[in-house]
């Protein structure tokens, strides 16, 4: 089977505008979460939230910017600095890929275009709206941007979108439709109807008055996810070929896993069957046994039931196995990306692997006693030798991803 | 009551630069807007209905077709405006 590669990363997240500024806000312990002042969250039950650390706008081309939602303007920064990262591959257009998910899509643009329907007329409507607000918007630009014509996908699976589509990426490689595939997620839609939408089911911190304390996951006091925008991106490459061109590589792919709950369209399984099977997948699909795995980057929103799902479901799949993982939160520090959130969240994991250290899980005070598992809350170092860690990723529907990644 | 034609060139320049980055003093009379400032069919859409706004003209879909060239939109606002 062909070997998968990483090799190239780009995030642009509420800890900062690329990864090696996101990455140290992660190993410092910092949230990315802050109160919303703005004036229009004045009357939201919901007014903390994690933005993207530069605004797009600041970093694209004026022109090319306005013809983008913020999602895509948010996937173009993170594409960019994914391929330059790369080394700006020398590959056959017909061999390369595109697979960038959303959650949600161009909610910004259809928002505003409905206020100038309704204020304006159909005649003020602009020609861009649609291309800016479909969810494979950002997709296409960025396969635009990069000549990608091997095929250009937007999985839609709510918050394990990224990861979704950075398996689809993989399994791209190995039907053997391309060599390169430049894929992850991204998501901007810090505006009142996402707010009080998710407020609505329950789902949101209303830690209003401790913004950088509202995104707890495990802790006792958690008492839901914080939103957070931005992006993440990675450059995965068949072995053959990046090793042909001497690229660096950061780890590999070993496996994804995906699996559907079919049990409710927003509450886990309550015996997590579908997750078990997502991680069992994965790992089966990697060719590991449960001890090689030292890591996991949990999906671990905050929310008073999915943390304690998701820690049992772990509990089950490795047993004693369990207790040589250390496993991190890294929604505590940027909030929950939606469609970017399992991208960036596999960033984070590459990056472990690849530095050898687990970034930590911060405001956890008292760890919910549902949770049997070891939650690194500081930097913890990982051994030497070859390592695997595990990323996971649920979304509303049912959806389940979870991605083995091993050292180089 | 007809508009000047150098306001209505200086105008329109406004509008294709803040729609297409293109320069404003590239747009000139002589210039297609597809073959020479390599506008597209969206954004010429979006720079008639900026015209539309800014000089308060009607310009009808079927007149669209007509305005090849930076001269012909002026012509046809400044006739029309």
């Amino acid at each position: 089977m062909t070997s998968i590669v990483v090799t190239g990363l780009g995030a642009t997240t509420p800890l900062g505008g690329d990864v090696a500024t996101t990455w140290a806000a992660l190993l410092d312990g910092r949230s990315g979460v802050r109160a919303l002042t703005e004036e229009w969250a004045a009357e939201l039950p919901v007014r903390i939230a994690a933005p993207a650390a530069v605004d797009p706008l600041d970093v694209l081309d004026r022109v090319e910017a306005r013809r983008m939602d913020r999602f895509g303007q948010m996937a173009m920064v993170a594409a960019r600095e994914a391929w330059a990262h790369a080394g700006s591959p020398e590959v056959d257009g017909d061999r390369l890929g595109v697979a960038v998910a959303s959650g949600i899509g161009g909610l910004t643009t259809t928002l505003a275009t409905y206020d100038t329907l309704n204020e304006k007329g159909p005649r003020r409507v602009s020609p861009f709206a649609i291309p800016m607000l479909m969810p494979n918007s950002a997709a296409g630009y960025v396969g635009i941007e990069l000549g990608a014509r091997a095929g250009v996908h937007t999985p839609v699976s709510a918050c394990a979108s990224g990861s979704e589509a950075i398996a689809y990426g993989v399994d791209m490689i190995r039907n053997g439709r391309a060599d390169i595939v430049v894929a992850g997620g991204t998501e901007a839609c810090i505006v009142p109807l996402p707010l009080a939408a998710f407020s609505s089911m329950k789902a949101m911190s209303l830690r209003n008055d401790e913004p950088e304390r509202a995104s707890r996951p495990y802790d006792v006091e958690r008492d839901g996810f914080v939103l957070g925008e931005g992006a993440g991106i990675v450059v995965l490459e068949s072995a053959e070929h990046a090793a042909a061109r001497g690229a660096t590589v950061y780890a590999r792919v070993g496996g994804a896993g995906y699996s559907a709950d079919a049990h409710h369209i927003t509450q886990p399984d309550p015996v997590g069957r579908g997750a078990i099977s997502a991680m069992r997948h994965a790992l089966s699909a990697a060719g590991l046994d449960l001890a090689d795995v030292v890591h996991i980057n949990a999906h671990a929103t905050s929310t008073p039931q999915g943390d304690v799902a998701e820690a049992q479901a772990i509990r089950v799949v490795f047993g004693a196995a369990a207790d040589g993982i250390c496993v991190s939160g890294t929604k505590s520090m940027t909030g929950h990306l939606l469609g970017a959130a399992g991208a960036v969240e596999t960033i984070a994991t590459i990056l472990a692997l690849y530095e050898r250290l687990a970034p930590p899980t911060i405001n956890l005070d008292t760890l919910d006693e549902g949770v049997d598992l070891d939650i690194v809350t500081e930097p913890r170092k990982l051994p030497a030798g070859d390592l695997a860690a595990l990323n996971n990723s649920f979304g509303f529907g049912g959806h389940n991803v979870a991605l083995v990644l091993t050292t180089a | 009551m007809a508009a000047n034609a150098a306001e209505v060139q200086e105008g329109l320049a406004e509008i294709v630069n803040e729609i297409a980055g293109v320069s404003a003093e590239d747009v000139t009379p002589e210039k297609s807007f597809t073959d020479d400032l390599d506008i597209d069919s969206l954004s010429m859409v979006e720079i008639v209905q900026a015209c539309e706004d800014k000089f308060g003209v009607s310009i009808p879909d079927d007149q669209v077709k007509n305005l090849k060239t930076v001269g012909d939109a002026i012509t046809y606002i400044s006739t029309n405006a």
